[in-house]
């Protein structure tokens, strides 16, 4: 594992993001950037993934369930070479295939269509049974929001996941802290993320920086004793630069040319 | 008549047949497989049955896992939480990405009787056919839902199949294929489009039409969506007089599918018969059919009544509608 390049990695990433949204003039900047060493730990290292064939039945699976983030993740899978890179400046736009949240039916590379809360870790949920089934070793990951365990479908894909002991699945929690409304606690208060998927059945790993790329490994790489897995990542909203670090405003909100210069100036790109 | 078998029954022993000659099929569960009659699968096909507890969102979802593995998975509950509980479910991660899954959703109507109003959907057709990509059929008895199963399983795409608690008669073999309406009686001065449950009443109503010299025409629609355009164009326009009968909201269902096609026609009234947009509640399913008109009696009387549906002596019809009243005797 190469860190230093893995590093370089997260802050391209960063900045293809942010280029994308400020193209959109929408997008949601806070919640990509926030997850920039997740996404990149699990394309760059992690998964198993096959670029030059998207529908290889054998690859690891990766479900965007706060596909909100689609930003990012449009970013990484572009860089991977699931299509061409020039698409990234189609975002939002009228018959492109870089929809405002992930479509599995326009765009190869993405595993699930994702958007509405709570739904992509429970589509995650059932392709872990699935591939336990078929016993063909394919891992599934999904990313989740912290807001986005106030939806009740979480709990019932956690139940499951729990039930059928899925060690194929992993389940990270961005955590953040934020959502449109302000902060999670002030909104709907979430308590002790990790209690509650320990009491699911879930290993769990708690990871205090969830935007150092040497803990999230780490936490990837741990065991997980023959249950399902759940990283609770405490990363920062708007991860990397200064104006939208943690800041509730940043979480949908398009850059204007003078925002996307300053924040790109700060992550030294053009 | 033949023995009486609900099409949930017929839908159990189709899909554990079905799962003998076809390894895809996964089904999937809510904690009711002894009333969708998924039990069956499950004794069967232990390891392609998967219980999702009490928790239809979530088994919705994960059916998705399933499809995108190469399984062909059959989701089964009662309609009233496969369609509407579940319906945001239904929509954007079957439906958005055109899934292969299956939703076989059983105890459809106001015919399930004693579990009353909330668990009676009279709505679900509405909800399913207004689902771009999704197949929508309604067999009308047990031989129709072990084709329609087996059907469903070939279509590469979400369909829901709507199934009834209550045994129904079980009709002479016929032909089935999805979009294509099945005519079961020709007639000349009516005609009534009907589907599921409400097929046999079609029969029974006719007969008494006949009685006062009606001979109205029986077009059973099992598909919903796509629904077969020619024979109801056909059809309305040789009998004028149209009729629609389901176990549904007259809101947004067969009626209105119906409506629909003639409406690229014009010209036609339409005399919509199913639950006059009110909800269900507890009783014998007789006793829930007669309340809410959609036994053989109450539809005759309903095709009848004069403001609505009159008979010309002479057989003259004007733009459909029937102008003066001729009973006999």
């Amino acid at each position: 594992m190469d860190i230093a390049y893995l590093k370089e990695k997260c802050n391209q990433i960063r900045i293809d993001t942010l280029k994308e949204i400020h193209v959109a003039g929408s997008g949601h900047p806070g919640g990509s950037l926030s997850m920039t060493e997740i996404i990149v730990s699990l394309y760059y290292y992690k998964m198993k993934i096959t670029p030059k064939n998207p529908l290889d039945p054998l690859r690891d699976r990766f479900v965007l369930s706060k596909g909100h983030a689609a930003p990012i993740y449009y970013a990484v899978l572009a860089d991977k070479g699931f299509f061409d890179k020039e698409l990234l400046w189609t975002l939002r736009k009228l018959h492109s295939p870089l929809q405002g949240h992930p479509d599995k039916k326009k765009l190869p590379g993405v595993d699930a269509s994702t958007g509405s809360l709570g739904q992509g870790v429970s589509i995650a949920t059932g392709m872990a049974l699935a591939a336990k089934m078929q016993g063909n070793g394919v891992n599934v990951y999904a990313v989740l929001g912290d807001g986005e365990l106030q939806e009740g479908l979480v709990w019932e894909a956690a139940m499951a996941a729990g039930h059928y002991k899925l060690d194929n699945l992993t389940v990270i929690v961005d955590n953040n802290g934020l959502q449109i409304d302000g902060s999670c606690d002030q909104v709907m208060s979430l308590l002790d993320i990790g209690k509650k998927y320990e009491s699911f059945g879930f290993t769990v790993y708690d990871v205090k920086d969830g935007n150092d790329l040497e803990q999230v490994i780490e936490a990837l790489d741990a065991p997980s004793y023959g249950k399902p897995k759940c990283i609770v990542a405490h990363t920062v909203k708007g991860k990397g630069v200064s104006f939208m670090e943690n800041s509730v405003g940043w979480h949908g909100k398009g850059l204007n040319d003078e925002e996307l210069n300053k924040a790109l100036a700060e992550l030294g790109g053009k | 008549m033949a023995d009486l078998i609900a099409t949930r029954e017929a839908y159990g022993q189709a899909i554990a047949k079905l799962g003998e000659v076809n390894e895809k099929i996964v089904v999937m569960d809510a904690d009711l497989s002894h009333a969708t009659m998924t039990c069956y699968f499950a004794d069967k096909f232990p390891d392609r049955f998967f219980n999702a507890g009490i928790a239809e969102a979530n088994m919705t979802c994960m059916s998705v896992g399933f499809a995108d593995a190469g399984f062909i998975p059959f989701v089964s509950t009662f309609a009233i939480f496969g369609t509407g509980r579940a319906y945001e479910m239904v929509r954007n991660s079957i439906c958005y990405p055109h899934m292969n899954v299956k939703l076989a959703m059983t105890h459809a109507g106001i015919s399930l009787g004693g579990d009353g109003g909330s668990h009676e959907t009279i709505e679900d057709i509405a909800l399913m056919r207004v689902l771009p990509g999704m197949t929508v059929l309604v067999p009308c008895d047990a031989n129709e839902t072990y084709k329609a199963v087996e059907a469903a399983a070939k279509i590469d795409g979400p369909v829901y199949i709507r199934l009834a608690r209550m045994a129904t008669k079980v009709f002479d073999d016929m032909p089935f294929e999805v979009g294509k309406a099945n005519v079961l009686k020709d007639g000349k001065d009516a005609v009534i489009f009907a589907c599921g449950t409400m097929v046999e009443c079609a029969f029974e109503a006719a007969k008494k039409l006949a009685e006062d010299g009606l001979d109205v025409a029986i077009v059973n629609i099992h598909t919903i969506k796509p629904i077969d355009k020619d024979t109801i164009k056909t059809y309305a326009a040789k009998c004028k007089n149209v009729i629609t009968l389901e176990e549904h909201s007259v809101i947004g269902g067969l009626g209105d599918a119906v409506a629909e096609v003639l409406l690229e026609e014009g010209g036609y009234r339409i005399k919509k018969l199913g639950v006059q947009d009110e909800f269900g509640q507890s009783g014998t399913p007789e006793e829930l059919l007669k309340e809410y008109r959609l036994d053989p009696e109450s539809v005759y009387q309903d095709i009848i009544k004069p403001e609505l549906f009159m008979r010309v002596k002479n057989h003259r019809f004007t733009h459909g509608i029937i102008t003066t009243v001729h009973f006999r005797g």
